[in-house]
């Protein structure tokens, strides 16, 4: 592990003793902020799979029946049919936040002045399957808003997991080893440093103590 | 206010505008993803856009991946349902959790 380009002081040490704790409570934080997130993207994703299956039968349906009237009916009566619509739709998009990311939420609003006739158009020139296909549709129509919520959300949430993954491993595997590491160094070094000077003072000592006494002389005097 | 597009090929997509959806039938890639970065920039908060058509676009489509709207949903065609709109439930799912959970049983 790459050490920190440091000078090894008492005040660095400081420093990067308290980057240490920051780090240290930051990858907690983040840890907490994925584990939630997955809960909550797991239960999305869950609810989104359903949706899928379920829409894209029913389209696969609605199909079905469009074709059976595209069969039966000539091109120009059926986009005569299908030209104007009786209701128009309109959305509105409010945001919801789960852990601090911003998913939409879809409400949308059905203007039709007659909720039981939703057919643009006249029975008499156009066939039944048409009618079933166009019904089809319109049940499928909410769940498919359903979808594009949960679907919307499941993706924003997958980034956003990705990206709090990456940052609680450059924490856990990359900064707060080489912090702990450095640490060591400076200590280490702090600690050389400390017993050298002991060493040099204990020799110091000694010096000044023969220079005062003249031990050494006096011991060769005796012999 | 936002408005709900689709987009795809004509005979997939015309019964949507029954409901009061706006369709937009294409028949060329370049015309989707214009269509589609048209449709991001007017102000369209949900998008449907068949398989079939999104298939050739999908970097477009990533595109609005980031952002809070539109939605870009896949739906199945007309001519069958290759299954890249549930691919993308999957993919999902690797992104975040690093391996499929929730499809895996079904292979």
């Amino acid at each position: 592990m790459a050490l920190l380009q440091v000078n090894p002081t008492r005040m660095e040490l400081a420093r990067l003793k308290k980057r240490l704790q920051v780090a240290r409570r930051g990858h907690k934080l983040l840890k907490d902020k994925r584990d939630e997130l997955m809960k909550k993207f797991l239960d999305i994703v869950r609810k989104n799979k359903e949706l899928r299956e379920q829409v894209e039968a029913m389209l696969m349906k609605a199909y079905g029946s469009f074709l059976m009237a595209r069969a039966v009916m000539s091109n120009e009566v059926l986009e005569e049919a299908l030209m104007f619509p009786k209701q128009s739709v309109s959305l509105e998009i409010s945001t919801k936040n789960i852990m601090s990311v911003k998913v939409p939420e879809f409400h949308f609003r059905v203007e039709n002045n007659d909720a039981s006739n939703i057919y643009p158009y006249g029975f008499a020139n156009t066939s039944a399957e048409l009618d079933e296909a166009i019904g089809t549709l319109a049940e499928a129509q909410l769940l498919m808003l359903e979808l594009a919520q949960a679907e919307k959300s499941a993706q924003m949430l997958a980034m956003e997991i990705e990206r709090t993954r990456r940052r609680v491993n450059a924490l856990e595997y990359f900064l707060i080893p080489q912090l702990e590491e450095t640490i060591k160094y400076i200590t280490m070094k702090l600690d050389e440093n400390e017993r050298g000077n002991l060493t040099r003072l204990m020799k110091v000592k000694d010096m000044m103590l023969e220079q005062a006494h003249h031990f050494r002389e006096k011991q060769k005097a005796k012999e | 206010m936002y408005r709900i597009g689709v987009i795809g090929d004509r005979d997939s997509i015309l019964g949507f505008r029954a409901l009061g959806l706006d369709v937009f039938p294409v028949n060329e890639p370049s015309e989707t993803a214009e269509t589609l970065r048209r449709l991001g920039r007017e102000g369209y908060g949900v998008v449907y856009i068949t398989e079939q058509a999104a298939a050739p676009v999908m970097d477009v489509i990533d595109e609005f991946s980031e952002k809070m709207h539109p939605a870009v949903i896949l739906i199945p065609g007309i001519r069958g349902n290759p299954g890249i709109g549930m691919l993308n439930v999957r993919k999902s799912v690797e992104k975040a959790v690093g391996a499929d959970i929730i499809f895996r049983d079904e292979k």
